[in-house]
């Protein structure tokens, strides 16, 4: 290395020392105190005590933690592909040059960046079981509807039906994705007869894959680490823990128990099952996504 | 190495590191390709950056001052509004009393959480105002300052005080806390829908047998008959009605989960324990069992649909929507600071008060619920002694009373002065001061992992109230989750307590 490189080479590091600096000291550090912490019995005010695997076993022997994890995959299970499939249908539909198009894409883009705490607000009463407006709405076709929050059967599928309602961040992306759709293609398949069902799963679908592939992926991720909304509807996991998500139950245990070794330890285990999920759903999707790049 | 060393020692660092980059900057500048204008724009921020680590490591470890020369001594108090002008009433009285002290009160949201945080971070406020359950799970993490020589050093003794509230603030043989103001609960109910369904409405009830009878003539529903809503009194219903619960409950006369706060504690009236005393919780006590299918036999009577249909239709506890408040519900077990929500949203009701009804040999002993607001001084305080200054002022009885009459709650003091009840707006403060008295004021377990066990509890009460399990199968599930934790907890202490108990007698 001359000396004219080395101080390139010093100056350019010199440069993104400060995002170096913040990732190391902002993401790696904690990411690797938490790692070190799950091996404790820690409580945030007094010295970690290592205790080996300790947190982990535990966990295996703790019915709140798979009650929680249940709860979570149940969700994420309904709520991602509802989200997904939605996102794209309303996607389509308001690619089309319809009239007043700008305002219904800002409508359907409204919810997502409405802060998720009021969206949580709003939707406890929307779900009141006496004088919520869903069961108003259902009583108006017949139906007696259910004792939302106070059921334990009906919590997990009213925090699906909230979710669904926040669908204009992947939206948009989906819409972004449309536009590179070339019309060329849709030109040549209405001249070969095909349909509009046929067209979209055929030109539409793969097309906009990369699209949908990352959707999917953020998805997983945003679903599996569900926080605000179920924090917000029932802090307390709702009747008998059936709306208790995991991310809750490690705040449960970082914060108000200061079970924060357990915590960091439900965390780490987090962490791999993000990882794996998102290594599944690599392996079976990615075959299927196409770039026109390639 | 002391607390002073440590700061002289981080801003030698800072400088010396400060020199170091300035060092390797300059060697950068003098690279042709460097203009002089980034340059100088890259050396103003490292000056900038490092002038607030700097800056940074000023703060939090010197005394600040006023610009009268007076140590500021900080005071987190989480009550705001009424409750939050009457202690910032005490401390302004104390600023005028002195020239040394100056203390400075900020509100804070979530109290526990932030002074656990800054506590573990190392700068604590030098005050802070919690709730006595804290102290306990607090003492025992090393996050509070012992009193016990601070206290004889100021003479303030164990029999100045109620003992029941005293005795909130002792964990293992150490005072972590003073009581400032502090509650009882008690039975309030709503004397016009006494009288509307025919009873007394000057003689609450004073068995469980009674409460139940009466909550059933107290309670009024709605049912269809022959096509047509009939509004009428419970008892009133035929014995089919009542088995099919097919009723819509427009009156509660008592619901033990209205409001639900103390739904793990109903055994105190039923003579049970929650703890052993010693590594054993005991949440399958038989008094506690039994405490359980009495607050699931309101559910099997009046039907858990019924109370969730009720329940939806109130509104916020302090509001005027609260179902005691606008006479929808007849009885309920309040803490004394319930006046202030009569007064505030139904000054009209026409209400009283009186000891909670018990069973056995338990009636007639007064049994409630006692719990208080402590102030504490955390760990790592940088005015332990002025801290203490202030705590010493608020416990005399001149300021204790101002504070508690500004609560309208009662004082924590033994003795009262004459004008304390005469001046006090609560009209019932007298007996919820006799059940202060009562050697059966319960306060909750001195646990440290009490918050889980609470929770516990009340999952399973919970799980009782809508008959997803028995009591005693929901009540054993809750023990032996926590008794798991605890063994922990207790193993910890057998490994720690001894050196604690030590550094806890030296300071």
């Amino acid at each position: 290395m001359t000396r004219d490189t080395r101080r390139r080479l010093t100056s350019g590091l010199l440069f993104v020392s400060p995002w170096v600096i913040g990732a190391l000291v902002f993401s790696l550090y904690p990411i690797g105190m938490a790692v070190y912490y799950s091996f404790t019995d820690y409580d945030v005010l007094r010295k970690p005590v290592w205790v080996g695997s300790m947190n982990y076993r535990e966990m295996v022997v703790d019915g709140v933690f798979w009650r929680a994890l249940w709860n979570t995959m149940v969700y994420s299970l309904f709520a991602v592909p509802m989200s997904l499939g939605l996102s794209l249908v309303v996607a389509v539909l308001l690619n089309r040059p319809i009239l007043g198009r700008s305002v219904f894409r800002t409508c359907y883009y409204i919810p997502a960046i409405v802060p998720l705490v009021a969206v949580g607000m709003i939707w406890i009463w929307l779900f009141n079981g006496d004088l919520g407006l869903i069961n108003h709405a259902l009583t108006l076709v017949g139906i007696e509807g259910p004792q939302w929050t106070g059921d334990p059967a009906w919590t997990k599928p009213m925090l699906i039906m909230s979710s669904v309602w926040q669908i204009g961040g992947s939206m948009v992306l989906f819409l972004a994705g449309l536009q590179d759709v070339p019309r060329s293609l849709y030109e040549s398949a209405d001249i070969d007869g095909a349909g509009p069902f046929n067209q979209f799963w055929h030109i539409t679908v793969p097309v906009v894959s990369p699209v949908l592939y990352f959707n999917l992926i953020m998805g997983i991720i945003a679903g599996v680490q569900e926080f605000v909304k179920p924090f917000v509807m029932m802090p307390d996991g709702g009747p008998d823990r059936s709306a208790l998500f995991y991310a809750v139950y490690i705040y449960q245990n970082a914060f108000q128990y200061s079970n924060m070794g357990y915590a960091c330890a439900m965390a780490v285990v987090l962490f791999l099952i993000i990882l794996g999920l998102t290594w599944a759903a690599n392996r079976l999707v990615s075959r299927h996504v196409y770039y026109a790049g390639e | 190495m002391t607390q002073d060393a440590k700061i002289i020692l981080y801003r030698f660092t800072l400088v010396k590191w400060y020199f170091i980059i300035c060092k390797v900057f300059q060697a950068v500048d003098l690279h042709p390709e460097f203009k002089t204008q980034e340059s100088i724009m890259r050396l103003i921020l490292t000056h900038i950056l490092f002038l607030s680590c700097f800056m940074t490591g000023c703060s939090g470890s010197d005394p600040e001052y006023t610009p009268d020369g007076r140590i500021i001594v900080t005071y987190w108090e989480k009550w705001a509004g009424f409750e939050g002008d009457a202690i910032q009433s005490v401390i302004d009285d104390f600023n005028v009393s002195q020239d040394r002290i100056f203390v400075q009160r900020l509100t804070v949201s979530q109290i526990e959480h932030k002074l656990l945080l800054a506590t573990a971070g190392g700068n604590p406020p030098d005050l802070a105002g919690l709730w006595d359950r804290n102290v306990a799970t607090l003492a025992e993490k090393g996050a509070l300052t012992p009193l016990n020589r601070r206290l004889e050093q100021g003479g303030i003794q164990k029999q100045d005080y109620l003992p029941s509230l005293w005795s909130l603030c002792e964990h293992r043989g150490f005072m972590w806390a003073l009581p400032t103001t502090p509650a009882t609960t008690a039975l309030h109910w709503n004397k016009a829908m006494f009288r509307e369904a025919g009873l007394d409405p000057e003689i609450p009830p004073v068995t469980l047998a009674e409460l139940d009878e009466m909550a059933e003539r107290l309670t009024y529903v709605e049912v269809i008959r022959g096509g047509e809503p009939v509004q009428l009194y419970y008892p009133e219903l035929t014995e089919q009605e009542k088995a099919a619960k097919d009723f819509r409950l427009l009156r509660v006369g008592f619901n033990p989960n209205e409001p639900g706060w103390w739904n793990e504690q109903w055994g105190a009236w039923f003579g049970a324990e929650l703890w052993d005393g010693g590594d054993v919780v005991t949440a399958t006590h038989p008094a506690n069992i039994e405490a359980m299918s009495w607050f699931g036999s309101y559910t099997e009577k009046y039907g858990i649909v019924n109370y969730q249909r009720f329940g939806d239709s109130t509104g916020e506890f302090a509001s005027p929507q609260n179902p005691f408040l606008d006479g929808r519900v007849a009885m309920v077990m309040q803490g004394v600071w319930m006046y202030n929500f009569i007064d505030q949203y139904a000054p009209a009701l026409d209400w009283g008060a009186a000891p909670f009804p018990a069973k056995g040999d338990l009636i007639g002993q007064n049994i409630s619920l006692i719990s208080s607001d402590v102030v504490v001084i955390p760990r790592g305080a940088k005015n332990i002694d002025e801290a203490f200054e202030f705590m010493k002022y608020l416990a005399s009885r001149p300021a204790i009373e101002k504070l508690c009459l500004g609560h309208r709650k009662f004082s924590p003091l033994a003795a009262y002065s004459d004008s304390f009840i005469e001046d006090h707006p609560n009209p019932a403060i007298g007996v919820f001061i006799e059940l202060a008295s009562s050697p059966h004021a319960e306060p909750i377990p001195k646990l440290s992992i009490w918050s889980e066990y609470r929770d516990e509890l009340a999952l399973a009460a919970n799980r009782v109230y809508t008959g997803l399990a028995e009591p005693e199968e929901a009540l054993s599930d809750a023990g032996r989750r926590i008794q798991r934790k605890f063994d922990r907890e207790c193993q910890r202490w057998a490994l720690t307590g001894e050196q604690r108990m030590k550094e806890w007698a030296e300071q």
